[in-house]
């Protein structure tokens, strides 16, 4: 056990004293996270869209005037038939149409529901789903207004469409994918190195020929980067919460041990990369290149997975981010509880364990 | 063959190829090293010394062959084996961005001791640089670094020393400093083996091996190796050091003819009986001016070099 | 030998922060002579060697190599001197003839020229049987006597040897040392640090340098006549225990 604990002070050490990839480990999360977050909303900014109201009353002419004067959009065109929606996205001269229904206020009035059809375009999924979502906000707000003064239990009902991508995505996926990526791009390889560095440096030599236990010098390896990870994990939630305004509906605790997990799960891989390797060039290398591409397109948060040709679906299942992104979906966002996620939690604890003790297997006890 | 308990290694027939046998590293050396011995391994670079102290530290596997420390088998026996040698790389090995103090500590911690422990052990050296001992590694000088390095491979009370090439690239008073510190420990009854490229180093140890692409050479005290030189050898010096050389190698009977330091050294054939008057009157007649001639008794490098021409 | 300098030092200083690497040297190599420049690790040899060879700028003093200004001339030293440092400078992927035309073409050697220059470097090597070999499956001995070469090929008059014959097996040392006679003796200027003692006795005039400045400089008959010392060994030892930095 003392010995252990020397292991750990030393990595604890190694770690501290490097203050420049502290400070780059710390930092980049954050600032991956800000620039994606921001250059999100700033993309919604004003954003030009087109009506077309056929029946122009009191109803509709204010809902205009209150999306004009967001400051999200710019109402800029006026369209009298539905098909010329298409010819707008086009020419890109507009982001979104709004179709009010024909006699909107009578219908309101009379049948307590009047319905309103937000077309967006979607090339770009992000922003298509961001304007849409917003438009939908500042019709709910006003609907929320006029049920306030009236007390009459009016319905507007609001049906988005994305041109383009008829896959109703929420703009929340990618907040989520952006942590499932940082985390398992940055905790790989920050271990993947680890040993290897080592390896390079010939103090492995020293290490060698010494009583260690190879899980020692692993286990020990792992743990501070595992407090770091917490850490990041911290300040993405707080940040994806208060900066960017994303939901936290599920259990706290939750959430954090399952990212917690994740991070562990990421750690073991590079470690098994790092005992697998001989130079830090290559460890890197693997980590970044062998994990950003399965990372992006397996997880489910670019591509859809139902889509993919079965083969795919299959090799879906060994890349651990499909089942953290799920986890993150599920419980950050829907809020639902460990009894919906029992299973991918299972499959990553099953990964981890597996990944560590491949590492401490395949950790060689001699040179070459 | 001495008594078994007073052996500290064994090496038989031992052979290792790198490269998938492209590379012979050893060809089945033989050798055997005595508790208490101070034993030296001479060769340049690429003779395999790096490769023999892998595998008495138990990093390599030999090829074929058997190699014991302490009486364990150094591939069965590994784990014994690590818990009681102490070990230098010829690289520095320890973390540079840790202080004196904690890779000392690490090393000690890690064979499940510590400095207090053993204090007395490695005071003679750690001593020198305890004032430093909260300076980190990577900012020590050359010497104090080999100091560091030694004292962290003493700091768990080792039998067995192994030390690969501690003095290459090492001024001269550094390494003067070095084999007295070796002189110390070896009184206080460990088993060191050292390798070393310089051949005037020899001389320090209790006995030898002379080793060159793989195979040793000969294995004897450094006496009994400059002793066993059976020749005339003779040290000739003039004005023109490197016309003197190349004139001399034309010379019937004789076999090298190399500098060593002011003189060139002369070797004779086997017994064919080179006279000091021979060369004389040969070196008269190329010219040569302040001739100078003397019979001279063999270094370890006249050894070896008659024994790589073999 | 002609007394005609080649390299002139005057009060030639290098500082990195406060620690002072070389402190105010004056000193003159000859053309044509082996010049050894000794010294104990951390003395300054480094530092002074990538001074005079136009890697380094110097903090103050004067220094004046094949008749160029150091600070001034560095580009046109490089040129016309040959280098060759501890660690061998080939590449260990290309082979030995690959090797040769690399340098031969960095440093300007015409092609023509170089291709005979070629045939008679491996000639006089007993290198042609390896000419297709990479470097990096020689052994060390045989590099280093390429290397040498290699930084001959341009002719240069003064040449830098960064303790070219550490670890090399005691004929091989030899048969660079006289490559190095051999190169001496056609006129080029040798400026080599060694190491090994006996090499010192090679020289036709050894400095020891200690803490930065330069001890002693004369022949090794004299500088053994002056510190009353058997060999080269003994007077390196009585200098280099004069240090006050080396007190640890």
């Amino acid at each position: 056990m003392k010995t252990f604990l020397a292991f750990v002070t030393k990595e604890f050490r190694h770690v501290m004293r490097d203050r420049r990839s502290l400070i780059v480990i710390i930092g980049m999360p954050i600032v991956m996270l800000l620039l994606y977050g921001f250059a999100l909303s700033n993309e919604v900014k004003n954003s030009r869209i087109a009506i077309l109201d056929p029946s122009k009353d009191e109803v509709t002419l204010a809902l205009v005037q209150r999306l004009d004067a967001s400051r999200y959009f710019d109402v800029t065109e006026y369209i009298d038939r539905p098909e010329q929606a298409d010819e707008m996205f086009r020419q890109g001269k507009v982001r979104a149409v709004v179709v009010f229904q024909s006699g909107f206020q009578q219908s309101l009035l009379h049948t307590n529901s009047a319905a309103v059809q937000i077309l967006a375009d979607a090339s770009d999924t992000n922003t298509g789903n961001t304007v849409s979502f917003y438009i939908s906000s500042v019709i709910r707000d006003y609907q929320n207004e006029l049920l306030a003064q009236q007390k009459l239990p009016y319905r507007i009902q609001v049906e988005a469409q994305l041109a383009y991508n008829p896959q109703l995505k929420s703009a929340f996926n990618f907040v989520p994918g952006v942590m499932v990526l940082i985390l398992i791009l940055l905790c790989s390889m920050l271990t993947a190195v680890a040993i290897v560095r080592e390896k390079e440096t010939g103090t492995m030599e020293l290490i060698l020929v010494s009583p260690v236990r190879p899980w020692m010098m692993i286990v020990a390896k792992a743990l501070p980067f595992l407090l770091i990870g917490l850490v990041n994990i911290g300040v993405i939630l707080v940040m994806a919460y208060t900066i960017l305004g994303l939901p936290m509906r599920g259990n706290q605790f939750l959430l954090v041990a399952e990212c917690g997990l994740f991070v562990l799960l990421a750690l073991s891989l590079g470690l098994f990369i790092s005992t697998r390797t001989d130079s830090q060039q290559t460890a890197l290398f693997i980590s970044l290149v062998g994990l950003m591409l399965p990372s992006l397109v397996f997880s489910g948060f670019m591509f859809p997975l139902e889509n993919m040709p079965k083969p795919l679906q299959v090799i879906s299942n060994i890349v651990p981010t499909k089942y953290f992104f799920s986890i993150l979906k599920s419980v950050m966002i829907k809020g639902l509880g460990i009894q919906y996620v029992w299973k991918e939690t299972l499959v990553m604890a099953g990964m981890t364990l597996f990944l560590m003790s491949m590492a401490i297997r395949s950790f060689n006890i001699r040179l070459s | 063959m001495p008594d078994a308990s007073k052996i500290m290694i064994s090496i038989q027939q031992v052979g290792k190829t790198y490269n998938k046998g492209k590379v012979q590293a050893l060809s089945n050396i033989n050798l055997e090293v005595a508790k208490g011995e101070l034993f030296g391994l001479i060769g340049p670079d690429g003779a395999g010394k790096t490769t023999l102290f892998r595998i008495l530290a138990t990093l390599l596997q030999p090829d074929s062959g058997t190699a014991t420390v302490n009486g364990n088998d150094v591939v069965r026996d590994y784990k014994a084996i690590r818990s009681t040698i102490g070990y230098m790389p010829g690289k520095f090995s320890l973390y540079q961005d840790l202080t004196i103090l904690e890779n000392l500590e690490f090393y000690a911690a890690v064979f499940g001791t510590t400095i207090a422990e053993n204090y007395e052990q490695i005071k003679p050296i750690y001593s020198q640089i305890e004032p430093f001992k909260h300076r980190r590694a990577g900012q020590l000088s050359g010497g104090m670094k080999q100091k560091l390095a030694l004292s962290c491979a003493l700091v768990h009370k080792p039998e067995l020393l192994l030390l690969d090439e501690p003095t290459t690239g090492v001024d001269p008073v550094s390494r003067q400093e070095f084999w007295e510190m070796l002189q110390l420990l070896k009184e206080s009854g460990l088993t060191i083996v050292v390798s070393t490229p310089y051949m005037d180093e020899a001389r320090l140890c209790d006995r030898i091996a002379l080793i060159q692409k793989g195979n040793i050479l000969s294995i004897n005290t450094p006496q009994g190796i400059t002793d066993s030189y059976a020749e005339n050898l003779y040290a000739v010096r003039s004005d023109e050091m490197y016309r003197l050389i190349n004139d001399l190698r034309t010379l019937t009977g004789v076999s090298t003819c190399y500098a060593f330091g002011e003189y060139a050294h002369v070797a004779e054939h086997t017994a064919i009986g080179l006279k000091k008057e021979d060369i004389q009157a040969f070196l008269l007649k190329k010219e040569h001016k302040n001739i100078e001639i003397n019979r001279t008794p063999a270094t370890i490098e006249d050894c070896f070099i008659a024994l790589m021409k073999e | 030998m002609s007394k005609k300098t080649i390299i002139t030092t005057q009060n030639l200083t290098r500082t990195f922060g406060a620690f002072t690497a070389v402190d105010a040297i004056s000193f003159e190599v000859y053309e044509g002579e082996i010049f050894g420049f000794l010294g104990a690790n951390g003395a300054g040899k480094t530092t002074a060697m990538k001074m005079l060879s136009g890697l380094l700028s110097p903090s103050s003093g004067e220094a004046t190599v094949v008749g160029c200004d150091v600070y001034k001339q560095a580009e046109a030293i490089k040129r016309q001197i040959g280098y060759m440092s501890q660690r061998f400078s080939l590449y260990e992927d290309l082979t030995v003839d690959e090797n040769i035309q690399l340098f031969g073409s960095i440093y300007g050697v015409k092609k023509k020229e170089l291709a005979d220059k070629t045939e008679i470097l491996l000639d006089q090597l007993e290198f042609k049987d390896q000419r297709k070999t990479l470097v990096g499956a020689l052994p060390l001995g045989w590099k280093q006597k390429l290397s040498f070469s290699v930084a001959m090929i341009h002719e240069p008059r003064l040449v830098f040897l960064d303790e070219p014959t550490g670890g090399v097996d005691p004929i091989t040392r030899r048969q660079f040392w006289e490559m190095i006679y051999a190169a001496s003796a056609k006129g080029a200027t040798i400026f080599v640090t060694t190491h090994y003692m006996d090499e010192a006795e090679y020289c036709n005039r050894v400095s020891i340098m200690v803490d930065g400045k330069i001890a002693a400089l004369d022949t090794p008959k004299n500088l053994k006549k002056q510190f009353n010392a058997s060999d080269m060994n003994d007077v390196f030892l009585k200098l280099a225990s004069t240090s006050k930095i080396r007190a640890i």
